[in-house]
């Protein structure tokens, strides 16, 4: 008995001693959406900005919406996100500073390959409306990030109010690969930015049953930028930190690393930073 | 997965054992002396806080993670702790989580404790603190049975760890919370896998309490 009783407080003394990741004053807490998280660049991009600058990342991917919510409560010390309207209501707001651009990709719908409602090649306007006009499967977000602000955006652009009760109208909740999943198993369209659907078709090996359909449209554009948490609005953000990885994202040695960021030989983000 | 020795691997795992022992740990100590109350003595409104106390064994894990949130963020009222996505954060999460199950599982035990077996200690001139000890040891195997039943719980919930841990590599993310990002990034072999792990932790935990069951 007396040895058991040893060995289980020994274990809980092990327990209680062992150091828990206390934040120390070299972490940075950053806000991130799903996009940069699912496709590998964070996990590319941090151990190097951690070699130059000895500062360490320590992100959480939800969906744009919920990150400027915790930026907004003062929860992280920056932000990576891609609403730019929603981000300059941010800035605005005097929560957050230092916007920059950093880089972008495109956004693109995607359905089966048979498409039935004849997409293919039209404008994203026509596009929609036609899937509106066939009742077709077309599967949301539905959770407030920078996609699903865009895929809204869209709808309202192409004259369509937003199909928010429709029965063809699914919206998920979920992170941008689950709902690529979704509308494969449902065999309907869905929006994506494309540095996920090059993720998804290498998770297919290379055969994915859903297809670009619709791309190339200026309005597709999907800007990410970096966000510094305003100091006044909340005192204790590391502010000096933040702006130690804006000046090096923004940086030439990290704008090539994003260049050279590649899934199947294809880039995922192209870096714009001015 | 786990014989070619991946790091991230081992430190979900890790993550997953400290934060449900810290969780399970406070649940205990909090919860037996409080179960034992509640079980051993009657008094008036027992039975309303007994119906509570199985209420809260109900308590949805993302309505925990979210009031946790709440009170953890900058701008709530425990925020100056800094406790949000870390793991002790999670832990106080999953204590909530666990309270009610250990008190609820230990008054149940208690209860049907034999009556004539508190006459019998207290003859043998038993002190109050004596004849907690020796009723608690009476009990045991329903107290164990309740803190596996809190233990799994909390080992498997996945809720409060995504909204107060915020599944930060390295740091907060534990197996449940991985399960669903490999999820998210369509990688389901790699989901099956470290469910798997999780599967293989709960089954040493039952048969080494069943080793200590038999033995004593």
């Amino acid at each position: 008995m007396k040895t058991v009783w040893t060995a289980f407080i020994c274990l809980a003394l092990a327990i209680c001693l062992t150091p828990t990741a206390a934040l120390s004053n070299d972490t940075l807490v950053m806000a991130t959406t799903t996009s940069t998280d699912n496709t590998g660049l964070l996990d590319y991009l941090m151990p190097n900005f951690k070699k130059t600058t000895g500062i360490e990342v320590k992100w959480t991917a939800t969906g744009t919406g919920k990150a400027l919510k915790l930026g907004e409560n003062c929860d992280v010390d920056i932000l990576m996100v891609h609403a730019p309207p929603a981000e300059k209501k941010f800035v605005n707001a005097g929560f957050g500073t230092d916007r920059r651009e950093i880089m972008y990709n495109d956004f693109v719908i995607i359905g089966p390959a048979s498409d039935k409602t004849g997409i293919k090649g039209k404008s994203i306007a026509d596009a929609l409306k036609a899937i509106k006009a066939g009742k077709a499967a077309f599967v949301s977000r539905g959770d407030n990030s920078g996609t699903n602000k865009k895929e809204i955006s869209l709808w309202k652009a192409a004259g369509v109010p937003v199909p928010e009760k429709e029965k063809w109208y699914i919206q998920t909740g979920q992170g941008m690969l689950a709902t690529i999943n979704i509308a494969a198993e449902r065999n309907g369209y869905t929006m994506t930015d494309r540095g996920t659907y090059i993720k998804y078709e290498a998770n297919m090996n290379r055969n994915p049953p859903l297809k670009i359909l619709v791309q190339g449209d200026t309005v597709l554009l999907n800007q990410y930028s970096v966000i510094a948490i305003n100091k006044g609005h909340c005192p204790k953000a590391k502010y000096d930190l933040a702006k130690k990885f804006t000046d090096w994202i923004t940086g030439a040695e990290a704008q090539q690393l994003i260049k050279d960021f590649k899934l199947l030989g294809k880039p995922l983000f192209t870096p714009n930073a001015k | 997965m786990l014989l070619s020795g991946n790091a991230e691997t081992y430190s979900a795992i890790w993550a997953t054992v400290l934060v449900s022992s810290y969780s399970i740990g406070c649940s205990l100590v909090m919860g037996i002396p409080l179960g034992f109350c509640l079980g051993y003595f009657n008094f008036r409104g027992k039975k309303p806080v007994r119906t509570v106390v199985d209420t809260l064994m109900a308590l949805p894990t993302v309505f925990i993670g979210l009031l946790v949130y709440a009170f953890l963020t900058h701008r709530g009222p425990l925020g100056d702790f800094g406790l949000l996505f870390t793991l002790p954060g999670i832990a106080v999460g999953q204590t909530i989580l666990a309270l009610p199950i250990v008190i609820g599982l230990s008054a149940t035990a208690v209860e049907s404790m034999d009556k004539k077996l508190r006459l019998a200690i207290m003859s043998m001139g038993a002190n109050r603190f004596q004849l907690f000890l020796t009723s608690l040891w009476e009990v045991r195997h329903g107290l164990l049975a309740g803190a596996i039943a809190a233990y799994g719980r909390v080992m498997t919930e996945v809720g409060i760890s995504m909204m107060v841990g915020g599944n930060i590599k390295w740091h907060t993310r534990t197996i449940t919370t991985a399960i669903a990002l490999e999820t998210n990034k369509g990688q389901f072999g790699m989901g099956v896998a470290l469910g798997l792990v999780l599967l293989t932790i709960a089954f040493c935990v039952n048969a080494s309490v069943s080793f200590l069951r038999r033995r004593y």
